[in-house]
């Protein structure tokens, strides 16, 4: 039996942390969706040595304060199911405010690892980090690491096991100071804690402290219903307000700025940089595709090229999967005897999942594209360029693309959502996606304008578009009125440097939406579509159909009886009535 | 606060392209407050404007060595002091 290791990644987005998942796990990781959140949550298995490392990938987050849904799902995981060993995947080029998460892991005493990632980019840039010196000071081993090429990455896997055994000297806990008059604070409240056996013994009531001081509306919560709960709240309240008439600031303005502070120093000490204000390739790429005049121009190639390759491309592979469903539904029907079960196979599973089984190929391409935006990090300039417009709609620059897709196919859009951190945007964007007319819609408004309007058909299609617009934005408006009330969320967006990215990560990343999209063809789509069959097929005696045969039948007689009498005519005329008759027939069927 | 300090007061917003300010104070409170200083905005920190979107809004700022975007309206929630 090997010896099981339970590791979280943790780290902020943009520190390359995907990247390492997937080298480490490869094609083994399983894609799900947190507990009752839309939140991915990513796992993978491998061995190392007589180790099985059960890697999970925490969501990208910038701290561990309850500010999002993914802060909350990452803290929870640490605090309640306790994984043996934390990896924090640090941008070494970007030291300073990576390692404010790295410090509120550090407070939540957890065993940590540090990776300073992409070490590559911080040495050209000039940091020459002294990763024992930077690890020392921190209290957590640090180990330099280059995601893409896989650098470093052994010995992480290592320190990761000399951790999980306890035989690393430089792991130690040290609480990070917070200033003298804040601790003094926390030790208040610390002791009122204390009190209460239950809570100290299952969170660190240091760390406990902290977050009341700081006002975390979650820790709140919890702990205003245990023991001695409005006791602790009351020293809080006390200590909060002493703190604020010292610094006329309120407390998580102090201690954030005291967290930075620490790292401040421990980076001072631990690294020095060689060359300054150096223009880096970022700067001279954003210096055209973000250029006032070119920016939009090339922006909107990109836009065509997503689309062009979405709905172009998707398009032949898109049949050959049709030509496969037909062909199985031709097999079943000359194989199968004449039944229920035939018709639902036909009719609902391979009609019903078949026909959202074509959309696949333009999903994956969608997606494809997607991750290429998404990993060189023209994403978030494309939701820069795009805020202020998208802004006056009530949304946010990122929704533009799952947006403008819409035209395309709503099914591909909806799903390109999750590329929307905030779940409200994400939501609201779904909602009004619908509106957005789809191509399979197109042919249908061309036969009503052209049956209607003969005149005007092309203003009409046009003006078809424009009103699904129209009330996109208005829906848009009413939702955030309504079902959306309360603090939108701030446009707080990082705009990470340009990079390469990997064929593999891109891959990945590409396969794990769609396999999503497949999952749920699988379960809730065939499920659904079963239901549908069910609808259509039963009653399967009796019912309007039923009453339709025998009216059919009925006429088919009457024009039997008065074909057959003409016939008795046998004259020249009959011929021409009979044919008039069958007309009438066919005519009132 | 002096007179000729109130001038030179101002906020995030008022900085054109290729300004620099240090951070005073972050106006207003709750989740947005604390966001802004997790990400580095904190008193004391030098921001400069890099660019301003081709629609104005929103503006590129850098901090602490790394780029982050805000709009006015958040801009200008941020005392700084041009340098």
């Amino acid at each position: 039996m090997k010896k099981v290791i339970t590791v979280a990644l943790a780290g902020n987005p943009n520190s390359g942390k995907t990247t390492i998942f997937n080298q480490l796990t490869g094609a083994r990781q399983k894609v799900g969706n947190w507990p009752g959140v839309t939140v991915e949550k990513k796992e993978g298995k491998f061995f190392f040595n007589d180790y099985e490392i059960h890697l999970i990938d925490l969501p990208g987050i910038y701290s561990l304060s309850a500010y999002s849904i993914e802060e909350i799902v990452a803290r929870d995981f640490i605090l309640e199911r306790k994984p043996d060993v934390v990896v924090d995947i640090v941008d070494a080029s970007n030291l300073d405010r990576n390692l404010y998460l790295t410090v509120q892991l550090i407070e939540l005493g957890v065993k940590l690892v540090l990776s300073l990632n992409m070490i590559d980019v911080a040495e050209n840039r000039g940091y020459h980090i002294n990763h024992n010196k930077l690890g020392e000071l921190l209290g957590t081993p640090a180990i330099p690491t280059i995601g893409t090429k896989g650098d470093g990455l052994k010995e992480l896997l290592e320190e990761i096991v000399k951790v999980k055994e306890g035989k690393e000297s430089k792991l130690r806990s040290i609480p990070v100071p917070l200033g003298r008059e804040i601790e003094e604070e926390i030790l208040k409240v610390q002791q009122k804690i204390e009190k209460n056996s239950r809570l100290s013994k299952k969170y660190s009531p240091r760390w406990l402290s902290v977050k009341l001081l700081e006002n975390d509306k979650d820790i709140i919560e919890k702990i205003r219903y245990s023991q001695y709960g409005d006791k602790i709240l009351e020293q809080v309240e006390k200590s909060r307000n002493h703190i604020m008439s010292i610094y006329n600031e309120d407390p998580e303005t102090i201690i954030t700025e005291q967290r930075y502070g620490f790292i401040d120093g421990a980076v001072k000490e631990s690294t020095h940089w060689t060359k300054k204000d150096r223009i880096t390739l970022t700067d001279k790429i954003d210096k055209v595709l973000m250029n006032r005049i070119l920016g939009f121009p090339i922006f909107f190639l990109f836009i065509w090229l997503l689309f062009q390759g979405t709905f172009t491309l998707g398009g032949p592979p898109m049949e050959w999967i049709a030509s496969l469903v037909n062909w199985l539904s031709h097999i079943v029907e000359i194989h199968m005897a004449e039944s229920l079960l035939k018709d639902l196979i036909i009719k609902g599973v391979l009609g019903g999942v078949g026909g959202v089984l074509i959309f696949l190929p333009n999903i994956l391409l969608l997606f494809l594209g997607i991750s290429i935006l998404e990993d060189t990090g023209y994403m978030a300039r494309a939701a820069f360029i795009m805020d202020r417009v998208m802004h006056a709609i009530g949304l946010h620059g990122k929704s533009f693309i799952p947006l403008i897709m819409g035209f395309g196919c709503n099914v591909p859009a909806i799903l390109a959502t999750r590329t929307l951190e905030n779940k409200r945007a994400r939501i609201l964007t779904i909602l009004i996606n619908p509106l957005m007319s789809c191509s399979a819609r197109l042919p249908v408004y061309v036969l009503f304008a052209g049956a209607f309007f003969k005149k005007n058909a092309g203003n009409i299609i046009f003006s078809i578009y424009m009103i699904g617009i129209i009330l996109a934005i208005i829906m848009g408006q009413i939702f955030k009125k309504t079902l959306f009330k309360g603090e939108s969320a701030p446009f707080v967006m990082e705009l990470p440097p340009y990079r390469v990215p990997t064929i593999k990560s891109t891959f990945i990343h590409m396969w794990e939406r769609g396999s999503i999209y497949l999952k749920k063809m699988g379960g809730i789509i065939l499920v659904f579509s079963i239901i549908i069959w069910f609808l259509g097929a039963f009653p399967t005696n009796g019912g309007i159909s039923f009453k339709y045969k025998d009216e059919l039948k009925k006429i088919d007689k009457v024009y039997e009886n008065k074909i057959e009498e003409a016939k008795k005519l046998k004259s020249q005329k009959s011929t021409q009535i009979i044919k008039n008759l069958i007309k009438e027939k066919e005519e009132k069927k | 606060m002096g007179k000729e300090k109130m001038e030179k007061l101002l906020t995030l917003e008022n900085l054109r392209t290729g300004d620099e300010g240090i951070i005073i104070k972050i106006l207003g409170e709750g989740n947005f407050k604390k966001r802004l200083l997790e990400m580095g905005f904190i008193a004391g920190e030098k921001v400069k404007v890099e660019k301003y979107a081709p629609l104005k809004d929103p503006v590129e700022y850098m901090i602490k060595g790394y780029h982050v975007s805000l709009r006015h309206e958040e801009a200008a929630k941020i005392l700084v002091e041009k340098v």
